[in-house]
């Protein structure tokens, strides 16, 4: 039986079940899995769902967004403030819905920005809105923080895996579509983009918003696992850089680039963080500088490496079974 | 038929006048010249026909249209399209990508998926970089990469094509099958305005001549005309160049 010729043969059919399988795993996961497994599947999942919608926009245009948190953020209050009036997922819709609101505004205004600026003003938007909303919830409601009502872990877990394919498929779909193409060629040269018939302001402003739903959605998804929320935690800049780092980590040639930082970011912080305690941070800084200076294409070029070098090993296998073949013809 | 007209175009940057005061025209199916030393304004025009910059006063006129405070890529989707003096590709994406960009969002009317990619290998198959169509541009040689920037240009189907230097750093061959790329296009129904500083190629192809010094027009003409033309040969051509030579 020629094995690699069997893989070759039937590669995407092979790479569906192989993807159908995780999925099943991690939807089952509450059957066998502890609440802390859950959990930190939950995270992961946000992870992932915000990874790929940053580098769908960022990665490819080059415009370094800092602004998810500023729409996870939007997203955590969504819930906080509506979830006893509405049913949950219209509330997931609405979180997406006023993270791509605050995103057509904010692209606006500085998408015109260049460079580092607009990592600025993004970065600006996230202390902005959580100022905003302390004051608005002290002025208004006299409070601090609020209390958010859990949905089941379980649930999470199940609604989390759903944003997370969602964002995925969505992000395919739309590196293949036209739109994909405008971003890229906005990456290339932007004033050549326009020259070409690009409406470069309006590409920016609406995929950088398009990219604000899936934060704003992951934002309604995990707040109930956050139990208390302040403009704080519910605005905390770590989750704007941690899409980054993931990103970068992970690799943004590719579209399972982000998505594989996602999973080895999240799983490499949690258990950092249960070996060393407060210091995990320096463990972790050190392995991320050393994927940028030996990787500098994330973990994703790890594969056409490694292919080169066990090329001549491949080879020689196939060599073998087709002498095999032969042998037996 | 006049296809493009400007009439008292004046750009500042600044206190300097980069573009000044200047008329002209360029009639439809022909192929125009614009000559002039290094900072004459050669290249801040086509940035005021094609949108980059906004004119500071006068106007430009496309087939009667005002191309006054139009944008980019509307100017491109009412039919002019251009090629940069330093090129402008899109250096990791693949040639047939580059040339898509063109071709979905430059023509004036929506087109659809199929419809791109077939523009796009035909203006391929033009500019002879078929064989390339899967080679990322950045790998590309400098005669190659400009032939994409034609190629992305002439996939908006434009009426008018504004050529910024599209020999510089060509060596006599490569010259010469440009030269021949830019009488097919012609040929093929669109006008062509180009600024170039090879003698040779703007003498051998173009029917008028317009001279640029110090953001005014100085001269116009046909190449004998401009040639032998005292102002010309004193700011720019000097003594020993003749037209052909």
């Amino acid at each position: 039986m020629d094995i690699t010729g069997f893989i070759s043969k039937h590669r995407k059919l092979l790479l569906a079940g192989f993807l159908v399988l995780i999925l099943i795993a991690i939807a089952t996961l509450p059957l066998y899995g502890r609440t802390y497994d859950v959990r930190l599947m939950i995270s992961i999942l946000a992870y992932v769902a915000m990874a790929i919608s940053w580098a769908m926009f960022s990665g490819v245009t080059g415009y370094m967004s800092l602004a998810p948190a500023a729409f996870l953020g939007v997203g955590i209050y969504a819930v906080a403030l509506l979830q006893r009036e509405l049913p949950f997922p219209v509330i997931i819709v609405i979180g997406g819905l006023m993270a791509f609101g605050l995103a057509i505004l904010v692209g606006l205004v500085t998408l015109r920005l260049k460079g580092i600026y607009f990592a600025i003003f993004t970065f600006g938007l996230v202390v902005l809105m959580a100022r905003v909303i302390e004051y608005l919830e002290a002025m208004l409601f006299n409070l601090h923080s609020r209390h958010i009502l859990s949905v089941g872990t379980a649930n999470s877990l199940y609604m989390m895996l759903g944003l997370a394919v969602v964002t995925v498929l969505s992000v395919y779909f739309i590196k293949r579509s036209r739109y994909g193409l405008a971003l890229l060629s906005i990456g290339g040269n932007e004033e050549a983009a326009a020259h070409m018939g690009v409406n470069t302001t309006r590409v920016k402003v609406l995929l950088f918003a398009v990219s604000a739903i899936f934060m704003g959605a992951a934002g309604a998804i995990m707040a109930p696992t956050l139990i208390y929320i302040n403009p704080g935690n519910a605005f905390g800049l770590v989750y704007s850089f941690m899409p980054i780092l993931m990103a970068v980590f992970g690799g943004m040639g590719q579209l399972y680039g982000p998505v594989i930082g996602a999973v080895a970011f999240g799983y490499i912080e949690e258990w950092l963080r249960k070996e060393l305690g407060g210091s995990f941070m320096l463990a972790f800084g050190i392995i991320l500088i050393l994927v940028i200076v030996f990787l500098p294409n994330g973990i994703v070029g790890l594969v056409p490496m490694v292919r080169s070098k066990l090329g001549w090993v491949i080879q020689k296998l196939r060599k073998g079974g087709q002498a095999e073949q032969h042998a037996n013809a | 038929m006049r296809m493009l007209e400007g009439q008292g175009v004046t750009k500042y940057f600044g206190g300097l006048a980069a573009v000044s005061n200047v008329d002209f025209h360029i009639d439809q199916g022909e192929i125009a010249g614009l000559i002039g030393p290094n900072g004459a304004g050669k290249t801040t025009l086509f940035n005021l026909i094609s949108g980059a910059f906004p004119i500071s006063s006068g106007e430009i006129r496309f087939k009667g249209q005002k191309l006054n405070n139009l944008k980019p890529h509307q100017i491109c989707k009412m039919g002019v399209s251009r090629t940069f003096q330093e090129t402008k590709v899109f250096a990791n994406m693949a040639v047939i990508q580059n040339v898509l960009v063109g071709a979905f969002f430059g023509t004036p009317t929506s087109v659809s998926g199929a419809e791109a990619a077939r523009e796009a290998s035909q203006v391929l198959e033009f500019v002879g970089l078929s064989a390339m169509s899967a080679v990322p541009v950045k790998d590309l040689t400098l005669v190659n990469q400009k032939r994409v920037e034609v190629a992305r240009a002439l996939a908006t189907k434009p009426e008018l094509l504004l050529l910024d230097e599209l020999m510089a750093g060509l060596n006599s061959t490569e010259v010469s099958e440009a030269m021949e790329l830019v009488n097919k296009i012609r040929d093929s129904g669109i006008t062509i305005f180009m600024v170039e500083h090879v003698m040779k190629a703007i003498m051998g192809i173009c029917e008028r001549i317009m001279v640029f010094h110090h953001g005014e027009k100085i001269a116009e003409g046909t190449c004998n005309e401009i040639s032998c033309n005292k102002t010309v040969i004193d700011i720019y051509l000097g003594e020993e160049t003749n037209a052909g030579s």
